[in-house]
């Protein structure tokens, strides 16, 4: 699960991570009270921040600096309400709706700080970097020399030889070096008692007067760990995710909105990459990812049906179970009743394969249901192929 | 032979008495699968599908002879239960339980390195040596005794390779799905090397997909130790970056881990090549039938 930058830095302040005050607006009103509380406790200027789930902000005009609290409510007035566009969000951006209004510190110098999952060593590594305020990937590709890691071993822990290894390695000394070992202590404490998967901070910054400090924060966590953070679960926002997957999730199914014209229902994440693959080589693009998990009940199958022709793009739709513990018969009885229920006005092709898969597909053709059924996976793509090709003749006469 | 589990395989079910524990461990036994105990904490001493079940797992290994463990525990306590059944001594461990916290494995997963036990997933469909032992929760009717290894990180994908294998007439030493998540016990290269010097396996069938290395470092390890033949499929060619596709393992990030990469890097490993998921037992035919 993705929180915004001022949830992570809350969470990140709670656990002695060093961070410039900030205060979260909805309104511009809002805003400027925080500008002027800011002010009032010293701070002389300010940055506006768009919060949204996505990266790129600045670039995108989501990030602006102000010098005095009148200039906080002309940019408040700019960004909240705005669809900041970034690499991140696509070309239909994402509505703004808080922004945070935070201390603006002068910057000595900038450097990355990053916790995450080494998958290929099992173990949390630590990146840190002199190239801070750029994207990590781009430094990991042209320069990875400029990225120094420490692995924590999970048996014993992160070990402060490890953690001066770090700061050392940021080149500072003195104040400043303790500042830093003290940071990573902290952001390291707070990623492993939330259950984060990524904790991030880009840039770190030395400022002028000689304090190390979290200009930026992103934090992802484990939504299979939400279960024992209640208060986490709670920092969602509905509004940043695609109202689809959000009643997908609603439903136990697994949805991702895609841009493609076959939509497909498959049980099983990989088989669903697999059937997105083979819609591809039949000549078309897939709508979306959707896995029904092991149920595919009626219930869950309407669902499905529900959310993927909500997008107008869809041509054709693809059904690809493989039973097993599920019985195919089952689920054709489910899809003749969901498709009962909806009216599905593109053409349908249903592939059901596993236990009990010849009865499944006579009960599907022995339907009135207007679809065309499969057995084998290539006569599946056969049909999608046809139907797109029959979809075309339609469509041009 | 096969690998991981066969005919001597004595299996403790972990998560014995509950639901999915019970409605698997009786497809098991229906199979021929030797189950000889289970294990639910508290309810030691009861008897349960005909078998015992005990408070702890090393209580199976001592009184039951239990040598692979299988475990059906819900997802705040699986990591727990992987620890306690290498430790008590078993020699594979198959862990079904989906969705455990990255957190908990971690530890988890070194511990049971140490161990030298072979940890099987998490979030797997386990392991079947078709004709010997079924211990995991895959569709045994597709299955047929034969010679071409499948190596999966998927479940409902697995079942449709080896479907397409047993169609084309090419029977399973063993299947092993190594499961999905971030972090799992045995991976493509673990499983590579148990099917190299496995007498029975004349083929591997490697079903990879988006996300992290594991498919390149398989590759690697194809180039310098396979003498058989490698098929390789890698699901996701067409997921977008930066989503997670259901897999909490299955996602692009950075511009490593799409399935191009995976694919280019088997195909200069020497492996067979396969990009379209529904011809999988085609090209298998194809290729062994020519050889």
């Amino acid at each position: 699960m993705k929180v915004h930058e001022y949830q992570a830095k809350d969470i990140l302040r709670e656990h002695g991570v060093s961070v410039p005050p900030g205060i979260v607006a909805h309104t511009v009103e809002e805003a400027v009270e925080a500008a002027q509380k800011l002010a009032d406790e010293g701070a002389s200027q300010f940055v506006v921040k768009a919060q949204i789930h996505a990266g790129g902000r600045g670039k995108g005009g989501g990030v602006k600096l102000a010098g005095s609290v009148e200039a906080v409510r002309e940019h408040a007035e700019a960004i909240l309400g705005m669809n900041l566009v970034t690499h991140q969000t696509g070309e239909d951006g994402q509505k703004v709706r808080k922004i945070l209004v935070t201390e603006a510190v002068d910057i000595a110098q900038e450097y990355y700080v990053g916790v995450t999952l080494d998958r290929e060593r099992s173990m949390n590594v630590i990146m840190i970097s002199t190239e801070g305020g750029v994207e990590i990937e781009t430094v990991a590709e042209e320069s990875p020399e400029k990225i120094l890691k420490e692995w924590v071993d999970p048996t014993i822990g992160l070990m402060p030889f490890q953690i001066r290894r770090l700061a050392f390695g940021l080149g500072l000394e003195g104040d400043a070096f303790k500042q830093a070992s003290r940071f990573i202590q902290s952001l390291y404490n707070a990623y492993e008692a939330i259950d984060a998967t990524i904790a991030e901070i880009n840039p770190l910054v030395l400022t002028d007067d000689g304090r190390i400090e979290a200009v930026d924060a992103k934090i992802n966590l484990d939504d299979n760990a939400l279960f024992r953070h209640k208060d986490l679960a709670e920092l969602r926002d509905v509004h940043e995710e695609d109202p689809r997957e959000v009643e997908a999730g609603e439903h136990g199914l697994s949805y991702i909105k895609l841009d493609g014209n076959v939509g497909c229902m498959v049980n099983g994440a990989g088989l669903a990459m697999a059937t997105m693959d083979i819609i591809k080589l039949a000549g078309g693009e897939p709508a979306n990812f959707l896995d029904v998990g092991g149920s595919a009940s009626a219930e869950t199958v309407e669902a499905g049906f529900r959310i993927i022709l909500k997008d107008p793009a869809v041509e054709a739709i693809l059904v690809n179970i493989f039973g097993g513990i599920v019985r195919c018969d089952r689920v054709a009885k489910g899809v003749i009743e969901a498709a009962k229920n909806i009216d599905i006005d593109v053409p349908l092709i249903v592939r059901l394969q596993g236990t009990n898969a010849e009865e499944g597909k006579q009960l599907l053709e022995s339907s009135d249901i207007d679809l065309q059924s499969a057995i084998l996976l290539k006569e599946a793509a056969d049909k999608v192929t046809q139907a797109l090709g029959r979809g075309d003749t339609v469509a041009a006469s | 032979m096969s690998i991981l589990v066969d005919s001597d395989t004595r299996v403790v079910v972990q998560g014995f008495t509950g639901s999915e524990g019970t409605f698997h461990a009786e497809q098991m036994i229906e199979y021929g699968t030797k189950v000889v105990a289970g294990v639910t904490p508290g309810k030691g001493g009861q008897t349960h599908l005909d078998r015992p079940v005990f408070n702890t797992v090393s209580e199976a290994v001592e009184q039951e002879g239990a040598n692979v463990s299988i475990i059906f525990v819900p997802p705040p306590f699986a990591a727990d239960a992987i620890v306690e059944a290498a430790d008590a001594g078993v020699e594979v461990v198959i862990c079904i339980t989906e969705g455990i916290p990255v957190k908990d494995m971690k530890p988890a997963y070194h511990f049971v390195q140490k161990k030298g036990v072979h940890l099987i997933g998490p979030n797997c469909p386990g392991v079947i040596t078709p004709g010997q032992a079924k211990v995991g929760i895959m569709p045994a009717m597709i299955f047929e005794e034969g010679s071409v290894g499948v190596i999966s990180r998927s479940g409902t994908l697995t079942y449709e390779a080896v479907d397409q294998l047993t169609r084309a007439g090419y029977g399973q030493s063993t299947a092993v799905g190594i499961g999905g998540d971030p972090i799992i016990g045995t991976r493509f290269i673990d499983a590579l090397k148990l099917f190299e010097a496995d007498d029975q396996t004349e083929a591997v069938v490697l079903i990879g997909e988006i996300g992290g290395s594991a498919e390149e470092e398989a590759a690697a390890y194809i180039q310098a130790h396979m003498s058989k033949p490698v098929f390789g499929f890698i699901a996701g060619r067409t997921a977008p970056p930066g989503r997670r596709m259901g897999h909490a393992g299955a996602i692009v990030s950075g511009g490593s881990g799409t399935a191009e990469a995976k694919f280019a890097a088997l195909e200069a490993a020497g492996a067979v090549v396969v990009k379209n998921p529904a011809l999988i037992g085609d090209t298998v035919k194809e290729h062994l039938a020519a050889a």
